[in-house]
């Protein structure tokens, strides 16, 4: 597993209370870890803090699950 | 009208976390004022507040015991304080609505004073720095004053009315009171109604600071820095925490077997229209509230046992108040017990209000009334009253009348009597 994806899945962790073994790369934030609208929000702007890049409004809608985040990262840092 | 009754007690306060537990410190005559060592104090003249005692262990609070981790980003204190004294109120009454009906009959209104200070001063550090994106999304829901009663019906599936009181330092007192009517008038037969607060923050000290209107000659020695009707009084000491109580319609509570600990019998407000901060100097204003109550209760005042004061150790207030008392009570003042539980807790603003319920409600199904720290030098108006001076009093408490006045000239009083 790639640093970049440990690092988002221990922010998630963090963030929604979830336990580790939840937070599997197809996971969605809403569907499967609990997370309502206004965590979504929140866990974007812990990406951000966390990698040092922004992302826009509308990328961020399109990140539902745990390995929609870690490509973004990836391709943002690359 | 439907008659209203206290079944169940919550408290979290710089004595302690449960009502119990901060009632026997009271009797007890200890004192909740400390040091502030969780923040710079060192450009604020007032270094010293009420503070909730933490930790694990009988009457310490642990916020984790309440809400979870997750949860507490999307709340400041005052909302965490909230919830576990109605935690405390809910499981002290029994009542546990998991029906849609029984849901829909029970609501919730409790108020704060000034709401979420502490998270307002951070996201204006953000802001002010240009750092606008990192203002979290629960920003605003985490300081939203009505967000204790909100996050409290959402915890426990409370339906029915959902309403927030901000009227200062009256908050706690006018909570309870608009929420009894509430159970009056048919709109739920059962209310979580109290106060929080928790705004003892740099820019919540250094607000009251400049107002003029806290304690600064007792830094050195905190527990005797609230003194009300002490001639060495110079201030209030800002304190946090919670009231709560569970209210209910009497047959509704009857018909369950539940505890009752008093009724709510009267319920008297008023407006100074005076002045922003300071009260009416001839007191009308807290008169017209403990009349108004009194007249709502049907009750005379030779038949009030206790009161519990506003008192709040300002030079100006206390004596004012105790005016308005000698005048609407006559020679009863004279049999009446009347005390400051502010000079142990501090003042919890929003909250003071709620907390001083319970202490009143206690008072009657306890038969004690509880002192008034640091009253050694009494001012010289206050002669013959019993203020309840250093210890607590065993006496029959059939009925008690509870003050609450707050910044803009907003008065509440309380009636409860014995059931």
């Amino acid at each position: 597993m790639s640093d970049v994806a440990d690092r988002v899945k221990k922010i998630v962790v963090e963030h929604l209370g979830v336990e580790e073994d939840k937070v599997t790369e197809n996971a969605s934030f809403i569907d499967d870890l609990g997370a309502d609208s206004l965590d979504t929000v929140e866990l974007v702007m812990a990406f951000e803090e966390e990698f040092g890049c922004e992302i826009p409004d509308d990328a961020a809608e399109k990140i539902l699950t745990v390995k929609d985040a870690i490509d973004f990262i990836e391709k943002a840092n690359a | 009208m439907r008659r209203v009754v206290v079944t169940g007690i919550g408290a979290v306060t710089p004595l302690a976390s449960g009502a119990q537990a901060t009632w026997q410190k009271l009797l007890a005559s200890q004192s909740g004022i400390k040091s502030i060592e969780h923040f710079d104090v060192s450009d604020i003249p007032a270094k010293i507040a009420g503070l909730v005692p933490k930790g694990d262990g009988e009457g310490l609070f642990n916020a984790e015991n309440h809400v979870s981790i997750k949860d507490m980003k999307k709340m400041d204190d005052f909302i965490v304080y909230g919830i576990a004294a109605a935690d405390q109120a809910l499981a002290d009454s029994g009542w546990k609505p998991e029906t849609d009906e029984d849901q829909e009959a029970t609501g919730v209104m409790i108020g704060s004073g000034i709401g979420g200070l502490p998270r307002i001063s951070e996201a204006a550090e953000l802001v002010n720095h240009g750092n606008t994106r990192r203002v979290s999304p629960f920003f605003i829901p985490s300081c939203l004053i009505n967000l204790v009663s909100g996050q409290v019906s959402i915890k426990h599936g409370l339906k029915g009315p959902n309403h927030a009181v901000v009227t200062a330092c009256s908050t706690g007192a006018h909570a309870i009171g608009d929420a009894s009517r509430l159970i009056s008038f048919g709109d739920a037969d059962v209310m979580v109604a109290g106060g929080a607060e928790a705004a003892v923050c740099r820019i919540g000290m250094a607000g009251f600071a400049a107002s003029r209107a806290l304690s600064t000659a007792y830094n050195d020695t905190p527990t005797e820095a609230s003194r009300p009707w002490d001639k060495g009084r110079d201030g209030f000491v800002m304190g946090e925490g919670a009231g709560c109580v569970v209210l209910e319609e009497y047959e509704h509570a009857k018909a369950r077997g539940a505890k009752i600990y008093a009724e709510v019998v009267g319920y008297g407000m008023s407006g100074d229209a005076h002045h922003i901060t300071a009260p009416a100097p001839d007191g009308n204003g807290g008169f017209r509230a403990m009349r108004n109550a009194l007249r709502n209760a049907g009750v005379n005042p030779e038949e009030v046992d206790y009161v519990n004061a506003h008192g709040t150790s300002t030079p100006l207030g206390d004596e004012i108040e105790l005016g308005a008392v000698k005048r609407l009570f006559g020679d009863a003042a004279t049999k009446l017990s009347m005390s400051s539980t502010k000079s142990a807790t501090g003042h919890l603003l929003g909250a003071a209000g709620a907390i001083e319920a319970v202490f009143s409600v206690l008072a009657i199904h306890d038969g004690v009334v509880p002192p008034t720290l640091n009253l050694r030098d009494p001012s010289d108006a206050c002669h013959g009253m019993d203020l309840v001076p250093l210890e607590a009093k065993k006496r029959k408490v059939n009925v008690a009348l509870s003050n609450s006045f707050g910044f803009g000239g907003t008065n509440a009083s309380l009636v409860f009597k014995g059931v």
